[in-house]
């Protein structure tokens, strides 16, 4: 079975990948800076404080969440999270996108070449409640997803 | 790019790339930002100085490295000088030998490098390296209705609230592209509209509450919305000295356990003096907050210590830096409690930490000498930064710091407990 929704595309793309869902606003320096620091080639989220993601590999995956939270560095880490390939396949937000996941998306869209990250936001609450972690996601360039 | 937005001829020719194509990129970005926030012009910024929060020179970051280097290479630079958050690194913060080798060999090896690039880009001075840049002693202080490019979560919901700036809750790199063209796009906590208050928080405790639980209460609660406070005037007085140090500690708990960039205490805040309850939206939402509520709050801290017994191995306090006010009354509480406890030094190695310019004025006065004599470091360092290290993860870290307690695995207690841990002995 196959539900779709539709987004607000801030980075456009094409991506396949399976689903890893943060319920909670994800801390972004605490969760990548395992990842930033030590090329964990995973990137294992290291925030103890998110329950969902805590200890699960976060590259390659269609990241769902409501937000993200914490210091105004988190643009910055995402943008070197993707420029040493450790980024999620694709960020999936069910709120309006926040300021620092805003940034990180743009810089990696206008500043890496050969690196894309697609995010789409707006996708609702029901997005979130249904989605759930290795369900397979496909994000088109036009904001839809589609779980399977 | 096409944009969305109605921009200047001066702003159009930059996003055409008339003025060299790293600019484009820059100006590409800025608008590219604005744009998701519905954002209809670019402005000019107005402030005097930018404040950055990318103080580590972390030997990952390369592709910042890499793009500062662009910026530098073609000329475009900041159009303002700019203060930073901390140094990461002060060799008089105790710390183990193998510690130490992680520190330099593995995490801030580009330290150097990184702060020689920031001097090219508009660093304001040496000392310009602190979190708390709007203090007097630093120099970086904003007037109200100025707009910023600032980051730093702490510093953007001072300037904010405090002194009435207009500023959003900027990303790294986002703070300084700013300045480097000189606008920033205009929406969210620089419109009056983005200014008004989504909840009306009412304080019913019985005493004074404590800053860093009153704003970590209220974070949580609100998270990015703008909160009108009422009842905490009772308990501040007027916007002096005091007041502005306990708004420093309550807005960095309320930024960093929510995302608040901006909010209004009534009777003390410039907007909320100015407009008062004019600043609450019709169907405002209601918080109230009394003793009960905020023993909830505390007691519901997780504790990440492994053992969560553990006797502190360290004690930080300045997160943010403390102002010049907080060093002189914690000189005199820790001295008066070692007294009272029949103890010479602290018994918990203790840090204190300040800006550059905050310490200097404070080694002028004679309480310098009175804290040396507690045994307390007093330093300029980023306790973050310090705890970023995972040898000191898996140490028992304790702080009255409600932005350390989140972003790392230090324990908060209250101000009076960490007295208690610090002074007393039979404590810990």
């Amino acid at each position: 079975m196959m539900k779709t929704f539709k987004g607000r595309v801030v980075a456009a793309g094409n991506v396949t990948a399976k689903a890893l869902v943060s319920h909670g606003g994800l801390n972004t320096l605490a969760s990548f800076q395992k990842a930033v620091q030590f090329g964990d080639k995973k990137a294992t989220c290291g925030d103890q404080g998110n329950t969902d993601l805590y200890g699960k590999q976060m590259a390659g995956k269609a990241l769902c969440l409501p937000r993200t939270i914490g210091s105004t560095t988190g643009g910055l880490v995402l943008y070197c999270t993707a420029s040493i390939g450790r980024q999620p396949a694709c960020m999936l937000f069910s709120e309006p996108i926040d300021s620092l996941a805003a940034a990180g998306a743009v810089l990696i869209d206008v500043w890496l070449k050969d690196t894309s990250m697609p995010v789409v936001d707006s996708l609702g609450d029901e997005f979130l409640n249904y989605v759930k972690d290795d369900m397979d996601i496909t994000v088109k360039e036009d904001g839809s997803i589609e779980i399977r | 790019m096409n944009s969305s937005m109605s921009l200047s001829k001066e702003q159009n020719a930059i996003l055409a790339g008339e003025k060299g194509e790293t600019l484009a990129k820059v100006m590409e970005t800025m608008v590219r930002y604005g744009e998701l926030f519905g954002a209809t012009s670019m402005v000019e910024i107005t402030s005097e100085y930018n404040h950055l929060v990318t103080s580590f020179g972390l030997k990952a970051l390369g592709a910042v490295y890499d793009l500062l280097n662009q910026l530098i290479e073609t000329g475009a630079v900041s159009k303002q000088k700019f203060s930073v958050d901390p140094r990461p690194l002060d060799k008089n913060v105790p710390s183990g030998f193998i510690q130490n080798i992680v520190f330099q060999k593995f995490m801030y090896t580009k330290q150097d490098e990184y702060e020689a690039q920031l001097k090219k880009l508009g660093l304001l001075n040496e000392d310009a390296f602190t979190c708390t840049c709007y203090m007097k002693e630093v120099g970086n202080v904003p007037k109200q209705g100025e707009v910023l490019s600032w980051s730093e979560s702490s510093a953007v919901v001072y300037a904010n609230s405090v002194l009435g700036a207009r500023c959003n809750r900027n990303s790294g790199i986002i703070d300084l592209m700013g300045s480097v063209v000189g606008y920033v796009p205009y929406f969210g906590l620089l419109t009056d509209e983005g200014r008004r208050a989504k909840w009306k928080v009412e304080i019913r405790t019985s005493k004074k509450p404590e800053a860093q639980l009153l704003g970590s209460a209220i974070g949580m609660k609100v998270m990015e919305d703008v909160p009108y406070i009422v009842g905490l005037d009772k308990w501040l007085g007027t916007l002096d000295e005091d007041a502005r140090t306990y708004l420093k500690d309550f807005g960095a708990a309320t930024a960093s356990n929510g995302a608040v960039g901006l909010y209004h205490v009534e009777g003390i805040t410039p907007e909320a003096v100015e407009y008062g309850k004019a600043l609450l939206e019709k169907d405002a939402r209601t918080y109230v907050i009394d003793d009960a509520e905020l023993q909830r709050i505390y007691d519901n801290y997780p504790i990440i210590w492994k053992d969560k017994a553990a006797k502190p191995k360290l004690c930080f306090m300045g997160c943010p830096h403390m102002s010049l006010k907080q060093l002189t009354d914690w000189t005199e509480k820790v001295t008066a409690g070692l007294k009272k406890s029949h103890q010479s030094k602290v018994v918990i190695p203790t840090v204190f930490t300040a800006s550059p310019g905050v310490i200097k004025e404070f080694e002028k006065t004679e309480y310098a000498e009175k804290l040396k004599q507690t045994g307390i470091v007093l330093s300029y360092i980023c306790p973050l930064m310090y705890m970023n290290n995972p040898l000191s993860t898996s140490m028992p870290v304790i702080t009255s710091s409600n932005k350390l307690r989140t972003y790392t695995s230090a324990r908060y207690y209250t101000d009076a407990e960490i007295l208690e841990h610090i002074t007393d002995g039979r404590k810990r």
